[in-house]
Order: C-alpha cells, then structure tokens, then sequence
C-alpha cells in the first residue's frame, strides 16, 4: 500500500486569466513509483498545471498536496516558487528547453544542487577559505553530477557548453538536471518533442529507469503517444481546460470523450434547410452514409 | 568556383556604389564648407576677418568621394559574412590561447606591476597615472561582478564609487579614523547601499534596470551636492588624511612636529615626495591584487555559478530551488562593496574629493572596461582599463581627438568584438580536466 500511496493530490485546482478558464476544476492524483500522463489537445491547459504545480502561477483556487516521502505535507499554492524545489522537491523541465547555455554540461548540473552546496560553503565563508567542509560537498557534487551524465550519456562531452549540445542530448541533459536536485516529483513538459523515434525509445526507457531505481513520482506532459502509452501508469486527459478522463492507459484509450476530442466529433446532426439552401445542397446526406 | 566568384563580381551594382559615393561627397561639402572652408582670423581690436580656404574644401570633397567608392566596392566585392567570421574566428583563437596561458601572463603582469616603481622610467607622473590606472582596474573587477557574471547592467556603479570615497572622507573628519580603520567600514557601508539599490530592482531587467541604476547613481551624486551641511556641498571635503605605513607618516620631516614619526625620518633616508606616490601605488595594487583572488574564488563558488546561472535563466534558477533575490542582492552588495574600498583609496590619495568626480561619465567608463575588455574576463579588464586611462595622457596633444578615437574604438569593437576583446570564458569545474580539453583543441 505504501507504494501506492498518493504523492500529489490536486484537488479543484481551477486558473482563470481574466475571462479565460484556462484550467476549471481539475482534480487528480499522482502516485509513488508512477508515471502519470497528462495529455491533451493544443490549448487544454497542460502546462499551465506544471506551472501551478512549480510556483509560477498562484491558482485562483484549488488545493495542491504534496506529501513528501518524510511524512511532511506541502501545500505547493501557498509556497514561494523557489521553494517548491528547494523544500518540497518538485522539479520540472521545460517545453523549450531552458538550461544555462553559456555554462558547461557539469556547471548546468552543479548549479542545480546549490542549495546543498551553499550550505556547505557556510555562505561562501568555508568556501572562500577552502574549508575540507566544502571540498567534501563539492567533490560530492561533482560526483552525483557524473552519475547522472553517465546515466543521460554525455559524460565525454561534460566540458562542453550546454547551449553547443545537440537538441536531444540538451532535453536529456535538462532531465538530468531535474534529477540533480532530488526530487519526490519530476515534472517533464513534453520530453520528446522535437526527438526522433530511436531518441524518443531511449527517453522511454530512461523514463522506466528513473520510476524503477529512484522510487519518485513522474508527472509527464506529452503529445508522442509512443511514448505515453508505454511508459505511463496512469493518464489524465484534459480538454479545454477540464477533466475529461482519467485512468489506466487502456480504459483511456478506448475512452470515446477522449476519441472526441482528439478525432473530433462524428458528424450527426443534418444542415437546417436554411442553411442547406444557402450552400447550395438540397439536404445533407444522412450520418449512416458516412461510416 | 571561379563561375561563382565571376558571377558574384558581375552582380556588382556600379551605378548604386557611384551614387552612393555622391551622396557622400555632398554631405561632405556641405558640411566641410562652414567647418573647413571658412576660418575667422583674429585681426586684432576686436575686429574678426573670415579667410576662406575652398581648395581644402576641394581636396576634402574629393577624398570622402573616393573614399566611398572604395568602401562601397570592398563591401560589394568581399562577400561579408565570410570575412566577418574570418576575422572573429581568429581573434577568438586568440582570446582562448590568451585565457589559455592567463596563470602566465598574470603573473608577468603582477611581477611587471610589482616592479613598476623601481624601473628607470619611473617617475611621480608614471606612478600617478599607475595609480589611476589600478583603480579603474579594481573598480572594473568589481563592476564584472554585478555585469559580467550576475548579467545585472548597472549604470550607476559611481554611487558606490562615492559613497566609499565619502563615508571614509566623513569618517576621518568626524572620528578621526584612518585609511586603515576607515576601510572596512566604508566597504560595509558601500554594501548596504548595494542592497539598498537592489531591493526596488529586484524584478528589473536589462534596460529598466539600467535607467533605475542610472537615476540611482544621479540621487547620489545630487544628495553629495545638495547635503552641504555634511557633505560640504559643491565644494566638497578638504584635508582627507593620507594612509600611513603602521603608523608611519609620508610628509616632509622638516614641516612636521617633532613628535609625528614618518616614513624618512624612521629609515633615516632622505625623503622624497616620490615615497608618497611609490606606497599609494603598492596600496591600490595590493587591493587590487586581493579583489582579484577574491572575485576569483567567488567565481568557483556555488555563489558566483548561481551568478551565471541567474544570468542565462533566471526561470530554470528558480525552478532549481535558486532563490534569485538572495542572488541579486549579494551580487550587488559584493560589487558595490568592491567599489567602496576602490572609492576609500581614491579619497585617501586624492586628499580631496567633490561631486564633480563621481559623475555619470565614471560609471559609462568603467561599464566600458568591463564590456570593451570582455564580461567576465579579469585580464580583459586590465587591457581595458590600461587602455582607457593611458590613451589620453599620450594623446595630450591631441586633445580635441581623445573623444573621436576613443568613439572610433568603441564603434570597432562593437563591429568585431561585440562580446569584448577577450571575450572566453573558462568553466569554473572541469570533469575531465584542462590538459584533455587541450588536447582536444589540438587533435
């Protein structure tokens, strides 16, 4: 049971801009050691979900519980953004790509435990005086940071600057970044687009990796449906900002709100005469004749 | 190959160069008319003639013409791109093989700066504008900081500049504080006003911050003004104590009271007011020197990769738990503090300061060591600095030049420098070491 025990809960989460719903009373849950999806046409609000989730937006209402593998409970819409990773750790990638460009691969995944490093360095002070306080904290560091390239295949190219990598190698490295900080929670905004189909075979079983070995949660925004129906646990799908289904990836496929949405809806309804008259055909032709 | 560079030579549009030459050789002549071609002669009683030279006018006329034409050919003939990334390519080899061996070249510099005052041409004006020289170098260290690595454009760097230079002023009148006591203090104060500064800016970028920073560095220099209760107004502060060396005074033996050690009279050597100059010199050199390592090893700390981080993506920092207003303000406090001790220095060896020099045209210079010399580059700061501030003492004679080589160098550096002339940054941590990424290069 404690495998399965929810890690975060959204409950009536709803984000209006102005006069736009852009998410209208969302609820779901993402589990331990699960890949949920959230999937869903241009527009259905998806990523402002992960920006909820990570801080950038306060939400209008709604409720937001993290319950961290400590026992603690997080309320992520009343944190500050920065310490929505910091504290509960909930990361994210982008939908385009943001790493430091101009700093090298390792810098990218050093900066991204900073807080631990800080730390150490007493606010610089042990750093400044070269305390083996520090050393310990950054050889470590260092080290957590080479796994990781290891684990994402970069390790050759750790002195390069981030912004010369290959596109699939740079959203690869952005994950490995996320994971740098730990994380109960891994957001990832459409991990795989732009990637061909072998990369996006190897972000799979990357994905299947991380869920197997490091026993966090994966929340996962994507339109690569090779990807989402294989890795993923759980779906929730969003249409105009609202729930349409929720479950396992074989009940939601076969989910005929969901085929609606994606397909568009089965043409039923024939043209008034009026209208009919106006372009010029005596009567729409019966829905039958169409399937 | 040689089908194409035929066909690009055909493509030449003669008739646009050419017309592009006249409208040149117009303005030129409309131009050179009244500046050139008419000269007022002083005929003595008040009485003013006017020569008139229109052959200079001719041979001005015909040169911008000829001028033109040839640009506008070389333009249309060279196909740019190629030549623009030819020559960027090598100067970057350059800027690399530079940073390469930096450990060497700095250490020449320091040995070089060392020894400064004992070479044959030294002498109180060398050592003068030495001095001068080391502080736009301490002070163009300092601004990297907030600049080169933290990406905040500061245009109000002279406020801390001044508030340095002023709190130590103000110190020693009031307390009687020295140099050496008044340093740390004036430091920490120059601080605080960082943080002060950086406080409304927090969510400024780029241009607004820039304005903000600019008016900033204004409100500073008109409180100096307008303060003269405290700060003693246009006039400034006067009898500002010079540094001793533990105690030690630099003043002539023969002008003091029996009682004052000074630095001659302890050695038993003749003074010489040279003394004076060789250990203000050694004093901003060393505190150069310190904000150099300090900056440095910063620079290798989580603090200064945040810097870098905080200015390629403030949003990826917070979404890595980076708390971007700790970053900013430290960052801010870290340079102005810099400025301050720079601010302290310039108080003690200037012996009077104004509000006349802490103006804005201080922080356009030393925002433009730090970009001429390259963001984030230490030795590119020392080119620039020494660039800056030496060019118009050779060009003393060319006075009314100084501002158009000066507006002429900056234009060519934008052109083919647009990151700085020493522009290459060297990661703070390497997984496979420097030799392998040499040899790579090499390979």
């Amino acid at each position: 049971m404690s495998e399965n025990a929810p890690l975060l809960e959204v409950e009536h989460l709803t984000m209006r801009f102005g006069g736009l719903v852009a998410i209208g009373d969302l609820s779901f849950t993402a589990r331990r050691d699960e890949i949920t999806a959230i999937i869903g046409p241009n527009g259905a609000g998806k990523t402002t979900v992960f920006n909820c989730l990570t801080g950038f937006y306060k939400p209008t209402s709604g409720r937001l519980t993290l319950h961290h593998p400590s026992g603690q409970r997080f309320l992520l819409e009343r944190m500050d953004g920065f310490r929505i990773p910091r504290q509960a750790g909930v990361a994210r990638t982008f939908q385009n790509i943001r790493l430091f460009a101009g700093m090298t691969v390792l810098e990218n995944l050093v900066v991204a435990q900073h807080n631990t490093l800080q730390h150490a360095s007493a606010f610089s002070i042990a750093g400044l005086l070269g305390l083996p306080r520090y050393r310990h904290a950054e050889a470590a560091a260092v080290e957590r940071a080479g796994y990781w390239l290891d684990r994402v295949g970069l390790t050759a190219q750790a002195d390069w600057p981030a912004g010369q990598l290959p596109y699939g190698d740079q959203r690869r490295l952005e994950i490995a970044r996320a994971m740098c900080i730990e994380p109960t929670l891994l957001c990832l905004d459409e991990p795989a687009a732009g990637l061909n189909p072998t990369e996006s075979g190897q972000l799979n079983q990357l994905l299947l990796a991380i869920r197997a070995e490091h026993k966090i949660g994966v929340l996962l925004i994507e339109h690569d449906m090779s990807v989402v129906m294989n890795v993923s646990d759980h779906i929730v799908v969003l249409d105009y900002g609202r729930k349409i289904s929720d479950g396992a990836p074989e009940a939601v496929r076969n989910d005929p709100m969901v085929i609606r949405a994606y397909l568009g809806e089965e043409e039923t309804d024939t043209l008034p005469p009026e209208v009919a008259r106006d372009v010029g055909m005596s009567a729409a032709p019966p829905p039958s004749a169409e399937v | 190959m040689a089908v194409a560079a035929t066909a690009e030579r055909a493509r030449i549009d003669f008739p646009a160069v050419l017309k592009d030459a006249v409208l040149a050789a117009v303005v030129a002549f409309v131009l050179a008319v009244p500046l050139v071609g008419l000269q007022t002669l002083d005929q003595g009683a008040n009485a003013l003639g006017i020569k008139t030279r229109f052959d200079w006018v001719a041979y001005g006329t015909i040169a911008v013409f000829l001028g033109r034409l040839a640009i506008g050919y070389l333009l249309a003939v060279r196909a740019r791109p190629a030549t623009a990334a030819g020559t960027s390519g090598g100067l970057n080899a350059l800027a690399a093989t530079v940073s390469q061996y930096s450990t060497a070249i700095g250490v020449v510099g320091v040995a070089f700066a060392v020894a400064l005052p004992f070479l044959p041409f030294s002498s109180v004006y060398v050592l003068d504008v030495a001095t001068k020289v080391m502080i736009y170098v301490m002070l163009g260290w300092g601004l990297n900081v907030v600049v080169g690595l933290a990406g905040l454009l500061d245009l109000g760097y002279v406020a801390f500049y001044a508030v340095g230079a002023y709190s130590f002023a103000l110190f020693a009148q009031w307390f009687h504080l020295g140099f050496w006591q008044a340093l740390p203090v004036s430091g920490i104060l120059a601080a605080t006003f960082g943080v002060v500064l950086g406080f409304p800016v927090l969510r400024l970028r780029g241009d607004y911050l820039a304005i903000v920073t600019l008016g900033f560095g204004e409100i500073i220099r008109i409180i100096l003004i307008n303060w003269s209760d405290v700060t003693g107004g246009p006039n400034g502060i006067n009898g500002i104590p010079r540094p001793t060396l533990f105690g030690l005074s630099f003043l002539n033996p023969d002008n003091v009271a029996e009682d004052v050690p000074t630095f001659s009279g302890f050695f038993h050597i003749d003074f010489a007011v040279i003394q004076r100059y060789i250990f203000l010199y050694y004093i901003i050199l060393i505190l150069a020197l310190i904000t150099n390592a300090f900056t440095l090893r910063l620079r290798k700390l989580p603090i200064g990769r945040a810097w870098e981080a905080l200015r390629e993506d403030e949003i990826a920092c917070r979404a890595l738990g980076l708390n971007p207003r700790n970053i900013k303000l430290s960052a801010f406090a870290i340079g102005a503090m810099l400025g301050g001790f720079a601010g302290s220095f310039f108080a003690t060896s200037q012996n009077f300061i104004s509000p006349e020099s802490f103006t804005f045209i201080e922080s356009a210079i030393i925002l433009a060591i730090v970009v001429l010399g390259g963001m984030g580059s230490q030795l590119g700061v020392v080119l620039a600095a020494t660039v800056l501030v030496t060019l118009p003492e050779f060009g003393r004679e060319l006075a009314q030049f100084r501002m158009l080589i000066f507006g002429m160098a900056m234009i060519a550096i934008m052109i083919w420098r647009p990151r700085g002339l020493l522009a290459h940054r060297e990661p703070s941590l390497r997984l496979h070491g420097k030799s392998a990424a040499r040899r790579k290069a090499a390979a």
